[in-house]
């Protein structure tokens, strides 16, 4: 229950933060000279954000502590200021201290980490569900809720010539998974023949499409736009080619845009399954 | 022993020449330097290919390699030939022939013929890895496109999908094998010799840590490399026997394999950095004139990490498909080895408090492993986050992490280890001042090549691929030319070694004044072709 809390408060904190940026729509992608994370677009990728600040501030207080302590040492006991070294090896105090303090630090690290793991982990409650296969080298959208059809994502532009009409090199695509906003989609990713890893940095979302296995992952998109992301496993020799762009757009929109992709493929919306139900028949 | 060495008297001291003495040798310092100059070449080979990387990476686009296959050799080319052919022989092949048997006061190893073979499987072995780029991967492109990972189905042969279906994910398999078989033989040689031969009053506990530290490697390996082996030859056999051990279409799981490949996996990283662990400690020693602080806990901190080390292999495979819980111990037991890594980072510090410190070109280095160690050992607890992982696994922050630990870490370690025991093997001094234009270029080559990579992958830069968005090309442009600075300050590395062996001083049997005080430094440098023949008695007033 504690989760519906804390899903109120990232709500909360992402309106402040898209007031901040004062935008409704996101484009995430790399910006140049990024220090840090893509602006999160999902509650998981939030919560990451947040375990990360957590993070920074530990690792780098450790790095400076380490860093201060080694120049005091070099300055403070160099052969020039301290010609009789001490022969003190042993202290047992210390010893324990700095065995004890990293064990609290990790404790403190814990905590968050594992709510943020089990938070992330499944979608409690699935208002969608999009397959999601990896080829060599593209990818494959299927809608199991909406008559099944099956939209191919391919990379738009490999060149800046390429890159015209808004096209964004390496990361647009010709036919991009499209997704409404403020629902929670459920993503089964899977491949036919070697491994790919399907992942949008924005939503905190990263899941291996293995052959023979089904994973599972989730994302509740909070504003509509466009988001981007690479294959993340090496699988061949255009790994750096098929990207993945997902367009999240508002609950009318998707509707109409679902019912352009049926009639395309020749589905009357009287078929619609629900995923639970067998899938309809290949077209 | 000793009266065997007495009886045999002085007919033992004749020294074979020429290609008796470097084909044939069973000697463990010939042996040793063999393996250093092995890996010095290997480095120069598996450096150019990340040089050819960086030129690629250096802009948006594609430079000069027009064929992306070719990336993803040179990829997988450069991490097989840095951890095979360039790491293990130079701290395991090369200082650990060198010293352990000079440090606990043995005249050889324990079984100087299996050493000599050791080595001259690794000859072959490499030699097959580097066949392999000229001979059909996928279809006609030739090499092994996987990563050093070599995950399946992409290295099996899978009719109807591209994988590599030529025979040069075969040869890399035959030459894993041997290279496998040298340093498990390694292994037994190091655990028989650490457990058999130490001088007359050296219990384990008054031994020097880096003998501790081969030890503790020399189990890592024994225990971790016949699982590779086992997985590869599954993979071998999946290629061509027609089994189906990792194709989901026999039966089999291509997740097997992520789990054999990373149960050695994970402790390969760790028999990469112990040894250079036990340099760091002696070089901090020597140069702050003290004694090791805390020596128990160092020598326990390091088994302690080869044991936990066992059993976190899974934090490579995140975003695999693990179940929650899996991924939830496996978070748990790798943030564990912070502590033992974190006491022996605050043992060194302690080890300089109160000391009387010189900063000679081998300490330097050994200051700098610490500092540069301690980031990407902070970068390591970010990633054994399984719930963080997920957005960072397979970017360059990875990458940025294990070059830190590796790439900074353990080849500092090496370079720090080798100004240190120069003078030993070599019987000459290498300059000073060559030796830190050498540290701070690469100091600073490694920093622009390396930190920038944390904010490109934080950013979601995969790695292993051979262009980017062009939001990332500024990064990616400091990264090049600090590799480049990277590639400079090595080959005046060669010739800060020429100069040395031209217009070196004559080295003193003890270089370093009272601070080196474990039994190399009781010898002449170079020691005589045969040494303790007469075995020195460690007295219980050591002060470990």
């Amino acid at each position: 229950m504690g989760y519906k809390l804390n899903r109120a408060t990232t709500g909360l904190l992402s309106v402040l933060a898209g007031a901040a940026l004062a935008g409704p729509a996101l484009a995430a992608q790399p910006e140049p000279w990024e220090l840090n994370m893509q602006p999160a677009a999902t509650p998981v990728a939030e919560k990451m954000h947040e375990f990360h600040d957590l993070l920074l501030v530990i690792i780098i207080a450790i790095t400076v502590l380490v860093a201060a302590l080694l120049v005091y040492v070099m300055f403070r006991f160099r052969a020039a200021k301290n010609p009789n070294p001490s022969k003190t090896s042993h202290n047992t105090l210390i010893e324990v201290l700095w065995t004890v303090a990293p064990i609290m630090i990790l404790v403190v690290i814990a905590i968050p980490s594992f709510r943020l793991l089990y938070y992330s982990d499944k979608a409690a409650d699935a208002e969608m569900t999009v397959n999601v296969k990896g080829y060599q080298w593209y990818w494959a959208y299927e809608y199991p809720d909406s008559g099944d059809f099956e939209i191919e994502s391919r990379i738009a532009a490999r060149t800046e010539a390429e890159a015209v009409d808004g096209k964004i090199r390496l990361l647009s695509t010709d036919n991009p998974m499209v997704v409404p906003v403020d629902t929670v989609v459920r993503v089964i990713i899977t491949s036919d023949n070697v491994i790919h890893s399907w992942a949008v940095p924005a939503f905190g979302v990263q899941k291996y499409a293995n052959p023979g296995h089904a994973n599972e992952s989730w994302f509740e998109v909070t504003k509509t736009g466009t988001y981007y992301g690479m294959c993340q496993q090496i699988c061949g020799s255009d790994h750096g080619f098929m990207p993945i762009e997902v367009k999240v757009v508002s609950k009318a929109e998707y509707a109409d845009w679902v019912k352009a992709r049926q009639a395309e493929a020749g589905i009357t919306p009287e078929t619609t399954v629900a995923s639970a139900l067998p899938a309809a028949p290949a077209n | 022993m000793a009266s065997t060495a007495v009886a045999h008297g002085h007919d033992d001291h004749h020294t074979p020449t020429g290609l008796r003495r470097w084909l044939f040798s069973t000697n463990h310092k010939d042996i040793g330097t063999l393996y250093l100059i092995f890996a010095v070449v290997a480095g120069l080979i598996g450096g150019a290919m990340s040089m050819l990387m960086r030129l690629e990476l250096q802009e948006t686009g594609t430079q000069f390699i027009t064929n992306h296959h070719v990336f993803n050799v040179l990829v997988t080319g450069h991490g097989l030939i840095m951890v095979f052919f360039v790491i293990m022989p130079a701290v395991i092949g090369g200082f650990g022939n060198w010293f352990v048997p000079l440090m606990i006061g043995a005249p050889d190893m324990a079984f100087p013929r299996m050493n000599n073979i050791s080595f001259w499987l690794m000859v072959p072995s490499f030699s097959l890895l580097l066949i392999s780029v000229f001979v059909p991967g996928i279809g006609s492109d030739t090499g092994v496109g996987t990563g050093w990972t070599i995950y399946t189905p992409l290295s099996s042969s899978v009719p109807g999908v591209v994988t590599h279906d030529g025979p040069a994910v075969d040869l890399a398999i035959l030459s894993l094998h041997l290279s496998g078989a040298s340093s498990i033989l390694g292994a037994i040689n190091f655990i028989t010799t650490i457990f058999n031969m130490r001088a007359p009053g050296m219990t384990l506990h008054r031994m020097p840590l880096f003998a501790w530290s081969i030890l503790v490697t020399a189990f890592l390996l024994l225990l971790s490399l016949p699982v590779l082996a086992g997985a590869i030859t599954m993979l071998l056999t999946d290629r061509n026997f027609g089994t189906a051990f990792f194709d989901p279409a026999g039966g089999g799981d291509p997740i097997l394999f992520q789990h054999l490949f990373w149960f050695f996996g994970h402790p390969e990283v760790y028999i990469m950095i112990l040894p250079g662990f036990g340099i760091i400690s002696h070089i901090i020693s020597t140069f702050s004139r003290k004694p090791v602080f805390g020596y128990l806990g160092m020598a326990y901190a390091m088994v302690a990490i080869g044991v936990v080390g066992f059993i976190v292999w899974a934090h490579h495979m995140y975003t695999t498909g693990l179940a929650v819980d899996t991924r939830a111990y496996f978070t748990a037991a790798t943030m564990v080895i912070a502590v033992p890594t974190g006491i022996k980072i605050f043992s060194w510090i302690a080890t300089m408090w109160g000391g009387s410190i010189r900063f000679t070109t081998p300490m330097i280095w050994a200051i700098g492993f610490i500092f540069l160690f301690t980031v990407g050992g902070v970068t390591g607890v970010v990633l054994a986050n399984a719930g963080i992982d997920t957005a960072l696994h397979n970017t360059y922050y990875v990458v940025a992490h294990f070059h830190y630990v590796l790439s900074l870490g353990a080849v500092f370690s090496i370079f720090a280890g080798f100004y240190y025991w120069f003078p030993k093997m070599s019987g000459r001094m290498y300059s000073e001042v060559l030796g830190k234009i050498h540290f701070w270029t690469m100091f600073v080559g490694v920093n622009l090549l390396f930190f920038p990579m944390h904010f490109l992958g934080l950013a979601g830069m995969p790695r292993r691929v051979p262009d980017y968005p062009d939001a990332m090309a500024d990064w990616n442009r400091i990264a090049s030319f600090g590799a480049y600075i990277a590639g400079a300050s090595t080959i005046f590395f060669l010739f800060v070694v020429l100069h040395a062996f031209l217009a070196g001083k004559r080295a003193a049997a003890n270089p370093w004044g009272e601070g080196a005080d474990t039994l190399e430094w009781t010898l002449p440098s170079p020691p005589p072709f045969h040494q303790f023949n007469d075995l020195p008695v460690i007295k219980p007033t050591a002060h470990h």
